[in-house]
């Protein structure tokens, strides 16, 4: 255990790094998460900004020694990635890797496939996407239809997976494939595989977003071959692979490789922009109506905060204890979304701008932060279909 | 963010307090008792009042010294939370910040005399509210003037809860032209016009005092240089408890509407089933767990200078308008019998009303907050 003054002063060797080598404005306007990659500038220079902070060894941090990590205790990485929030730097852009097929590698892979996988997922050599939803199966994760036929020492891999985020980039991809149609449980028969992407038979196409962006593809399987080495979990128990795995994303079980995946606008954004905006000639912070709205987001901002800190005190959670987790995706994106919508009425006539032009405010930030803000309400299971799971599971409302 | 606006301080005293609350308020406050008490003669269960007293609520924030047990208001959350929930009448909030105010404003003769039976099972109650309707409360206009040796209040208080039951009141008054508190025995009150005002929510006793030709010693008045700083401490400690009364009201209110939703059908099928209903419950859940997180921790800053003052206000805000939603929806949700006096669900949206209308509804907050903040 270290001490609270060893981990103060780490904190100010790891404050001090940061505020020296955070990378200045790159003249371009950055994706926010992972999933808004859509230029090669924007890939490289994230892509550099990541084995940075690697090579200063503030990543990976708590992963063993052997495959590159530091070996060190998990508090000290917890620092670091506060530090990274705190300091609005960008975010490590290998986030699929770092959160995902890293956490599983070390969980439930051989000491072979950490050698060769957790190394470049940490410098970022490595790309990693994931290949979870399909076309027409948006929010049932399980209805998997890619085909993964056993054909002696390989898989044969048929079909496509969507939203595949850095796709055009990456080099490897984790799969959830059905291995096995003949099942009478659809949650049984599909198999979780570590590919590489760069063979012959896939093919990644963009998708051009509603931004007017690239970022997601859909990728295509024909005939495509893997060694079954790629196997991770046993044949035909890929359903839990799957389930550890987004566990491992959402921080339910330990071992993350640490450094933030998002940069997520806050209410004191907000507040900036209302003290810099103009109503009838004054700061558009001194606008009753902007005020009433601003308190508004400060508090529902805090309350998602202070869920997170209730939530671990059990006395205060006795009637219903997975409320406040289960509701943690629905609250935070529906904000997301509704505190950009507002930040663009506060620009005025401004407002109209988009990205691209010069004079829109942060090179159209706010516009392209709206829109994109749907991914989240839509994506890992859309708002309406939160609501469905949390008022069944949570409040015992009778199924739809 | 700094930590201390994100963290939540729950204690021993407080997980204890809300366990035995939540038990008491269970057992003493089952809806047909609720529902009879709305018609009973008198303001309140004076046996249920005594175990009050014997649990030693009434003396949690106050001196340990002087008769109580030195927690604080923190505390006092966990009981008048589960008491909200059960939309218990008992003139334990009065009680409570009567003694808030003996605290922080009377002289050492009023304090010893008063609080040790405050902390026994005497009543108090507070008359600070004016026929204007401000929540400002140094907006007075009722006087407290000498002559001779004695002191004579003219004007007159509304909504003072449980006045008429209330072994002392505490009221305020213009003296010399600043705001004063004065504290009235039952017997100097027998000269003023108590009368029992209608209220929107049936389960208080509210009353409206006319104060002329009320007199009273010069030993009635607090201590007057403390009295602003008291007032604005009244104001934040009834914001703080609204607050706890309210989210406990959510929470009841959304126990009893799942109840209703899992088990009427129509078309068939149980109401709950459709996304037309279950979605905005949904929603009611996430306003209630959002405001009941502001609300323990406003409970754990309760006193903390300007940063106290906000997490209270947002407390309060966030839980009325949680209170008004779920309650809102609940008379809807209900169809027909919603409509009815028999459903339970305008009992919470009426004790949502009272809330609101005690020391500033959420917009009112908002306001407050935005000049605080910005």
């Amino acid at each position: 255990m270290l001490s609270q003054k060893e981990l103060d002063e780490f904190r100010k060797e790891v404050r001090a790094w940061f505020k020296e080598n955070a990378p200045t404005d790159p003249g371009f306007l950055l994706p926010q998460t992972f999933m808004e990659v859509s230029t090669d500038d924007q890939f490289h220079f994230l892509r550099d900004w990541q084995c940075k902070v690697y090579d200063a060894g503030y990543l990976g941090m708590a992963w063993p020694k052997k495959f590159g990590g530091g070996g060190q205790p998990q508090a000290l990485q917890d620092i670091v990635t506060q530090e990274m929030v705190r300091q609005k730097t960008p975010f490590m852009v290998n986030t699929i890797g770092l959160n995902w097929a890293g956490p599983l590698i070390l969980n439930m892979g051989s000491e072979e496939q950490g050698r060769a996988y957790i190394p470049g997922i940490l410098s970022a050599e490595d790309i990693w996407c994931q290949g979870f939803s399909e076309p027409d199966h948006g929010s049932d994760l399980a209805n998997v239809r890619l085909k993964a036929e056993r054909e002696g020492g390989e898989f044969v891999l048929n079909g496509s997976k969507i939203w595949t985020s850095l796709g055009q980039y990456a080099k490897y991809m984790i799969l959830l494939a059905r291995s096995n149609p003949h099942v009478n449980n659809k949650y049984e028969g599909m198999s979780f595989l570590l590919i590489p992407m760069r063979i012959p038979g896939i093919e990644v196409v963009p998708i051009r977003k509603l931004t007017g962006e690239y970022g997601f593809n859909q990728t295509f399987f024909a005939n495509a071959r893997v060694s079954v080495s790629c196997l991770i979990g046993e044949e035909g128990g890929g359903w839990q692979v799957a389930m550890a795995t987004l566990a491992f994303e959402r921080g339910a079980a330990g071992g993350q490789a640490g450094g933030h995946s998002m940069m997520s606008k806050e209410t004191a954004d907000v507040v900036a922009l209302a003290r810099v905006a103009a109503r009838n000639g004054r700061p558009a912070i001194e606008d009753p109506m902007i005020r009433d709205r601003l308190v508004q987001f400060i508090m529902e901002e805090r309350a998602a905060e202070l869920n997170a800190a209730r939530a671990r005190i059990k006395a205060l959670n006795a009637e219903r204890p997975h409320s406040i987790p289960m509701s943690v995706k629905l609250v935070r994106s529906e904000f997301q979304r509704k505190l950009c919508q507002f930040a663009l009425s506060l620009q005025g006539a401004s407002a109209a701008y988009y990205l691209g032009d010069s004079h829109a405010y942060e090179r159209g930030l706010w516009q392209r932060a709206y829109f994109n803000a749907f991914s989240a309400t839509i994506g890992g299971g859309t708002s309406e279909i939160q609501r469905n799971i949390i008022g069944e599971r949570v409040l015992g409302l009778p199924k739809s | 963010m700094s930590d201390a606006e994100t963290a939540i301080l729950f204690s021993e005293e407080q997980a204890q307090l809300l366990e035995t609350a939540e038990a008491f308020a269970r057992d003493k406050f089952p809806m047909d008792r609720v529902r009879a008490r709305i018609a009973a003669a008198e303001d309140f269960d004076p046996s249920m009042w005594r175990e009050i007293a014997a649990l030693g609520w009434l003396g949690v924030a106050v001196d340990e010294a002087i008769g109580g047990s030195g927690l604080g208001l923190g505390e006092v959350v966990a009981v008048v939370e589960p008491l909200g929930r059960h939309l218990a009448g008992a003139p334990f909030m009065s009680t409570t910040l009567a003694a808030q105010a003996l605290m922080w404003a009377g002289n050492e003769a009023q304090k010893r005399q008063w609080l040790p039976k405050l902390c026994e099972g005497a009543v108090a109650a507070l008359a600070l509210t004016e026929p204007h309707g401000d929540w400002n409360l140094e907006n007075l206009t009722t006087t407290v003037t000498e002559n001779g040796d004695t002191l004579m209040l003219s004007g007159t208080k509304t909504f003072a809860t449980d006045a008429a039951s209330a072994d002392i009141v505490i009221a305020s008054a213009l003296y010399h032209g600043a705001p004063a508190l004065v504290l009235l025995e039952k017997a100097m009150l027998a000269a003023a016009r108590i009368e029992r005002e209608i209220v929107v929510d049936e389960t208080r006793r509210s009353y409206r005092i006319d104060m002329n030709g009320v007199g009273a010693p010069k030993s009635a008045l607090l201590n007057q240089p403390e009295t602003r700083a008291t007032l604005a401490h009244i104001d934040h400690a009834a914001c703080l408890l609204l607050a706890a009364e309210m989210c406990g009201a959510t929470g009841g209110v959304i126990a009893a509407t799942v109840e209703y939703l899992r088990t009427r059908k129509q078309f068939d099928r149980p109401i709950g089933s459709y996304q037309a209903l279950k979605h905005p419950m949904v929603d009611a859940l996430i306003a209630y767990e959002g405001a009941r997180s502001h609300l323990y921790h406003a409970a754990g800053m309760f006193g903390q200078g300007v940063e106290g003052e906000i997490a209270v206000r947002m407390a309060k805000a966030m839980a009325g308008d949680a209170l008004a939603f779920a309650s809102d929806r609940a008379i809807q949700f209900h169809g027909g019998f919603g409509f009815t006096y028999d459903c339970d669900a305008h009992l919470y949206r009426r004790r949502g009303l009272w809330c609101e209308a005690q020391h500033g509804d959420a917009a009112y907050q908002r306001r407050r907050l935005a000049n605080l903040i910005f």
